[in-house]
C-alpha cells in the first residue's frame, strides 16, 4: 500500500490542481489577513471557508482522481498487488495531499502573520485539524461514489448532491426540525443531529474553541458541557474518526468484489 | 497451465461469459477471437482477477486464483489502452513498474528494442498513442513472466514497429511462453498463432489450431474461414 | 485695625490648632479607638504602619481626617463593620482594611457612611471584604485612588465594593475594584461622576445604577464581569468613553439598559461581550460614535424602544449586529460602518448605495427557538439570511441603516 500511496502521492504533487489548490489557500490566508491583519478575526472568517470548501474540494477532487486514473489502476490491478493496497493506497495519496495543500496554503500566511507569537495558535490548530478530518472524510466518501459508479458523470453527480446534502440541506432539515418541536427539550437532539453530520460536528467544535460557546446560551452550556469535557473532545473526535474509518473500510470492501 | 471450469460472468443483466471450459497448455501462442463483446476481455480479465466471476473456478499451475494475488507475478499483461498517470516521465514509469513487481527486469533491451531512447524524459501526457503502446510493450514484455497475455498489441503501432513485435513475441515463445493474444487484426493472428480460441456469445465456438478450422471451415483463406463461422452462426 | 490684625492672627494660627495624634505600637496611644476617642473635631489621626486589630470603630460628630503612613492594616478579623462613621467632612487616606465579617442579615463594610456630608475616602486598599464603600445619605463626597478586592465566590457571600444610597454630587475616580459582587452600586443618587474607574471579574455588574438620574460615567474600563453596567431606571445618564470588554457568558452582556430615558453613549468600546448592549425599554437614547467589536450581538433590543438612534457607530464583526423584538417605532439606525455590509458604493461618497438590513432572519429565529443558535455559520442559515435580505418577509421591513458608510468611521 506505502508504495502505491508514494506513487499517488507523487504523481499528485505534481498535478497542476494540486498547486491551484495550494494557491488557493495561500491566497486566502494572505489576503483575509492583509484585510484583517488580525489573527482570530481571519480565524473565523477561515472557519467559514473551511467547513464549506475542504469538503467540497475533497469529494470533487477525490471522484476526478479515481475516474482520471482508472486505466492506471486498471495497469495495477494486474500487478501482483492486492486490491485493497491499492485503492487504500490512491485514497490516502490523494487525501494526504490535499492536506498537505491546506497545511501549508494556510500555514505558511498565518505563521508569516505572526501565528507563533499570538493567542489564537490554538485556535488555528483546531481549524487545521478538523479541516484535515474533513479532506480525509469527504475524500473517502468520494472514493465511495466513484467506486459505485462507472458512469462519470454520475458520480460527479452523485457527490455533489452528498456535499449539497450535508453542507445545506442537513441543516436546512435540522433547523425545521428545531422550529417544529420547539415545545419539546432540544438539547439532546441537537447533540446528536449534530454529530452525525460531520461538517456540523466540525463546525460546533471550531466555534466552541473560539469561544461563541457563551452565544450560545442555555444550549450552548449543554454543547459546553458535553464538548468542553475530555470526554466530550474525545467522543466527538472519535465521530470524525468514525466518520474517516466507515468510508475506508467500504472502500475495501467495495474494491474486494468490484469488476474492471 | 491455466484450467478453467463452467465459467459464468453476468454485468447486471447482461450474461457475458456463459459456462467456458477451457484448458490452456504451456508453451504456444493462442489467438483469442471473437466479434465485439463476445467476453474476449472478460474471459482475460476473468484469468487476472480484475473480473470476478459469479460461478466456476480458475486454476494456474494447479492453485485457484480466487482471493490470490501472488500468482500475478507469473504473468505479464498488456492492457487495451494504455493510459498512464500523465505527470509521470516514461523512465519514471518504468522505474515505478519494476519497484511494484520487485523482479528483475530487462527493460534496458526492449527499449532499444522499441527505439524509446529519446522518449524517456518526456512525460506520458505528451506521448502519441503509438509511443504510448510501445511504452506499453514495455512494460509487459520487461519482466519474463511464463505467461504473458497481450490485448490488442498491434493498436496504434507503425509497421516497422509492427515487425518488431512480432519478432519479440516470437522469441518469447521460443523461451516456451504461454501467449495468450486478442487481436481484431486477422492477418497478424494467422501469421503469428498456432492455437485459436474463438469465443461467441460467451461461450467457446472453437478451441483447435489454424489448419484444423481451415479444414472445418472448408476455406483455405484464414480470414474466410473466420467469416464463415460468423455467417454460419448468425444463418 | 488692631482689631482686624487679631482677626487674621486668629485666622492664621487656627489650622495649626487643630491637633495630631499619632497611632503605633509603641506610642502613647496604640489603638485606633483610643486616637478617636480622644481627638477633637478638626484633628488629624496618623496611623503608623503596623497591624490593628480593631473592628466597630466609630466616629460620631468629629471631622477628623485619619491618615495611614506606609499603609498600617486595620485587621477587622471578620467581625462586623471596621468604620462606622456619622460626621461630616471625614477623610480617610492611606489605610489598608481587611477582614470584614460577612453576613446575610447586616451589611458589614470596611468604612460606612451614614448622613456624612462632604466625605473624602482616598487611596485605601480593601481586602477580603463584604462591602467596601456603604454610604448613606451622604452627598458631597470624593473616592479616589482606591483599591478594592473581595474573595469573589458567590453572590450571596459577596457585597459591593463601593455603595451608594441616597447619596447625590459623589465623585468616585481612579478607583480599581475586582471581584466584589457589583463593583460600583449607586441607588437614589444624583449628579454623581465616576470616572477613569477599572471594574473587573466582579459576580453581578461593574456599574450599577438604580433610580438614578443625572449621573455620568467617563473613561471607565468594565471587564470580564457578570455583566458591564447595569443602568435600570435612571434618567439623563451620560456614558462616555468607556470600554466594555469581555463580559462573557450564557446570560452576559456589556451594557443593560432598562428602563431609562434621555440618555447619550458616545465613544464607548464594546469588545469581545455576549451581548454588547442589552436595551429594555428605551427612550431618547443616542448612540453615537461607539465601537462594537467582535460581539455576539452588539445591539439587542427587547422592545418598548422610542426615539432611540444609532448615529456613526462602527459594527465590526459581530455574530449578531442587531437582534430586534418588538415594533420599529421611530427608533432609526443611520450613518454607521458594519462590516458585514456588502453593498456598494458607484457614486464614490463614502456611503454604500443600498441600504443595510442590520437585523438577519436568523437572529430572528433563535429570539423564537434558542436551540437553533447550533447552527450559527452554517452554510444554510447564510444562504437563508441572504435571500430574506433580498427580500424580506420575516424581519422588520423598515429597520434599515438608509446611509451605511463604506468605511470605518474614525473619532
Amino acid at each position: 500500500m506505502f508504495k502505491i500511496l508514494k506513487y499517488s502521492f507523487y504523481d499528485l504533487s505534481r498535478s497542476r490542481w494540486s498547486y491551484v489548490y495550494f494557491l488557493f489557500y495561500l491566497l486566502l490566508g494572505f489576503t483575509l489577513l492583509f484585510l484583517n491583519n488580525d489573527l482570530s478575526g481571519a480565524v473565523i472568517t477561515m472557519m467559514n471557508v473551511i467547513i464549506v470548501l475542504v469538503p467540497l474540494i475533497g469529494t470533487i477532487f477525490g471522484v476526478m482522481y479515481y475516474y482520471d486514473s482508472k486505466e492506471f489502476t486498471e495497469l495495477l490491478l494486474a500487478q501482483p498487488i492486492k486490491r485493497k493496497s491499492i485503492f487504500l493506497g490512491q485514497y490516502f495519496g490523494v487525501a494526504i495531499s490535499l492536506a498537505a495543500s491546506l497545511i501549508l496554503g494556510l500555514g505558511i500566511p498565518f505563521v508569516a502573520y505572526g501565528l507563533f507569537q499570538s493567542g489564537a495558535i490554538w485556535d488555528f490548530v483546531i481549524l487545521l485539524v478538523t479541516g484535515v478530518f474533513l479532506t480525509f472524510i469527504f475524500t473517502a466518501l468520494a472514493f465511495n461514489i466513484a467506486l459505485s459508479n462507472e458512469n462519470k458523470i454520475k458520480g460527479f453527480g452523485f457527490a455533489i448532491l452528498l456535499w449539497l446534502f450535508l453542507a445545506v440541506i442537513y441543516d436546512g432539515i435540522f433547523l425545521m426540525a428545531l422550529v417544529h418541536f420547539q415545545e419539546y427539550p432540544l438539547d439532546k437532539f441537537a447533540l446528536i443531529a449534530t454529530m452525525g453530520n460531520p461538517i456540523d460536528l466540525s463546525r460546533i467544535l471550531i466555534l466552541l474553541k473560539l469561544d461563541i460557546s457563551a452565544l450560545l446560551g442555555y444550549t450552548g452550556a449543554v454543547f459546553k458541557n458535553f464538548f468542553g469535557t475530555s470526554m466530550g473532545t474525545i467522543l466527538s473526535l472519535g465521530m470524525l474518526s468514525l466518520w474517516v474509518i466507515l468510508p475506508v473500510w467500504r472502500i475495501s470492501a467495495k474494491a474486494k468484489k468490484k469488476d474492471f | 497451465m491455466v484450467t478453467i471450469e463452467s465459467l459464468y460472468k453476468k454485468f447486471g443483466k447482461n450474461e457475458v461469459l456463459k459456462g467456458i471450459d477451457l484448458t490452456i497448455k504451456d508453451g504456444g501462442i493462442i489467438a483469442v477471437l471473437g466479434p465485439n463483446g463476445s467476453g474476449k476481455t472478460t474471459l482475460i480479465k476473468s484469468i487476472l482477477g480484475m473480473v470476478i466471476p459469479n460461478k466456476g473456478t480458475i486454476s494456474i499451475n494447479g492453485q485457484n486464483i480466487k482471493k490470490d494475488w501472488k500468482y500475478r507475478k507469473e504473468i505479464d499483461y498488456l492492457p487495451q489502452i494504455a493510459n498512464f498517470p500523465g505527470n509521470l516521465t516514461v523512465q519514471e514509469l518504468i522505474k515505478m513498474i519494476k519497484d511494484l513487481r520487485d523482479k528483475p527486469a530487462n527493460d534496458d533491451e526492449l527499449i532499444a528494442f522499441f527505439k524509446l531512447e529519446n522518449f524517456l524524459d518526456k512525460k506520458l501526457v505528451t506521448l502519441s498513442g503509438g509511443t504510448k503502446q510501445k511504452v506499453n510493450l514495455v512494460l509487459t514484455f520487461m519482466f519474463n513472466s511464463p505467461l504473458v497475455i497481450l490485448d490488442e498489441p498491434t493498436s496504434g503501432l507503425d509497421p516497422i514497429s509492427l515487425i518488431r513485435l512480432k519478432e519479440w513475441i516470437h522469441k518469447e515463445k521460443a523461451k516456451g511462453k504461454t501467449i495468450l493474444i486478442t487481436s481484431h487484426i486477422m492477418s497478424f493472428v494467422e501469421e503469428i498463432a498456432e492455437d485459436l480460441l474463438f469465443i461467441l456469445e460467451g461461450k467457446i465456438y472453437f478451441n483447435g489450431s489454424v489448419q484444423e478450422l481451415k479444414k472445418q471451415t472448408g476455406q483455405t483463406d484464414f480470414e474466410h474461414a473466420i467469416a464463415n463461422i460468423l455467417t454460419e452462426h448468425h444463418v | 485695625m488692631k482689631h482686624f490684625l487679631s482677626v487674621l492672627f486668629l485666622l492664621y494660627f487656627l489650622p495649626s490648632m487643630a491637633g495630631e495624634i499619632r497611632v503605633c505600637s509603641s506610642c502613647e496611644i496604640k489603638t485606633v479607638k483610643q486616637a478617636i476617642e480622644m481627638a477633637q473635631s478638626g484633628d488629624t489621626i496618623s496611623i503608623e504602619e503596623g497591624i490593628y486589630k480593631e473592628s466597630d470603630i466609630t466616629i460620631i460628630n468629629k471631622s477628623l481626617h485619619i491618615k495611614g503612613i506606609n499603609y498600617p492594616v486595620i485587621d477587622a478579623g471578620m467581625n462586623g463593620t471596621a468604620f462606622a462613621i456619622k460626621a461630616e467632612g471625614v477623610t480617610i487616606e492611606g489605610l489598608k482594611i481587611i477582614n470584614i465579617g460577612r453576613s446575610h442579615t447586616k451589611d458589614y463594610a470596611a468604612i460606612l457612611l451614614n448622613g456624612s456630608q462632604n466625605f473624602t475616602l482616598k487611596n485605601n486598599i480593601l481586602e477580603n471584604v463584604f462591602f467596601g464603600f456603604l454610604i448613606e445619605k451622604s452627598d458631597n463626597g470624593l473616592i479616589e485612588g482606591n483599591r478594592i478586592e473581595g474573595e469573589g465566590i458567590d453572590q450571596a457571600n459577596s457585597g459591593n465594593a463601593i455603595h451608594l444610597w441616597n447619596s447625590n454630587e459623589i465623585t468616585i475616580k481612579n478607583n480599581h475594584v475586582k471581584e466584589m459582587r457589583d463593583g460600583i452600586y449607586i441607588e437614589f443618587g444624583k449628579n454623581c461622576k465616576i470616572i477613569n474607574n477599572v471594574c473587573e471579574k466582579n459576580l453581578r455588574y461593574g456599574l450599577h445604577f438604580m433610580f438614578s438620574d443625572s449621573n455620568s460615567y467617563i473613561g471607565n474600563t468594565f471587564e470580564d464581569n457578570g455583566a458591564g453596567v447595569a443602568v435600570m431606571f435612571s434618567k439623563h445618564i451620560e456614558m462616555k468613553k468607556n470600554l466594555f470588554k469581555k463580559n462573557w457568558g450564557p446570560a452576559s452582556y456589556g451594557l443593560l439598559l432598562k428602563e431609562i430615558s434621555d440618555a447619550t453613549l458616545e465613544h464607548n468600546i464594546f469588545e469581545d461581550n455576549t451581548i454588547a448592549v442589552n436595551a429594555d425599554g428605551t427612550t431618547r437614547v443616542e448612540f453615537i460614535e461607539n465601537d462594537f467589536k467582535n460581539n455576539g450581538y452588539a445591539i439587542k433590543v427587547h422592545g418598548g424602544a422610542y426615539t432611540t438612534s444609532f448615529t456613526r457607530n462602527n459594527f465590526l464583526h459581530n455574530s449578531f449586529d442587531v437582534g430586534y423584538s418588538g415594533r420599529l417605532n421611530d427608533n432609526t439606525f443611520s450613518g454607521n460602518y458594519w462590516t458585514n455590509y456588502s453593498g456598494y458604493d458607484l457614486d464614490k461618497d463614502n456611503i454604500g448605495d443600498v441600504a443595510y438590513r442590520p437585523v438577519k432572519l436568523f437572529s430572528h429565529i433563535v429570539n423564537q427557538t434558542p436551540e437553533a443558535i447550533v447552527l450559527l455559520r452554517s452554510l444554510f442559515i447564510d444562504i437563508m439570511d441572504f435571500s430574506e435580505k433580498v427580500s424580506p418577509i420575516f424581519t422588520p421591513k423598515e429597520l434599515i441603516d438608509p446611509h451605511p458608510q463604506m468605511k470605518r468611521i474614525l473619532w
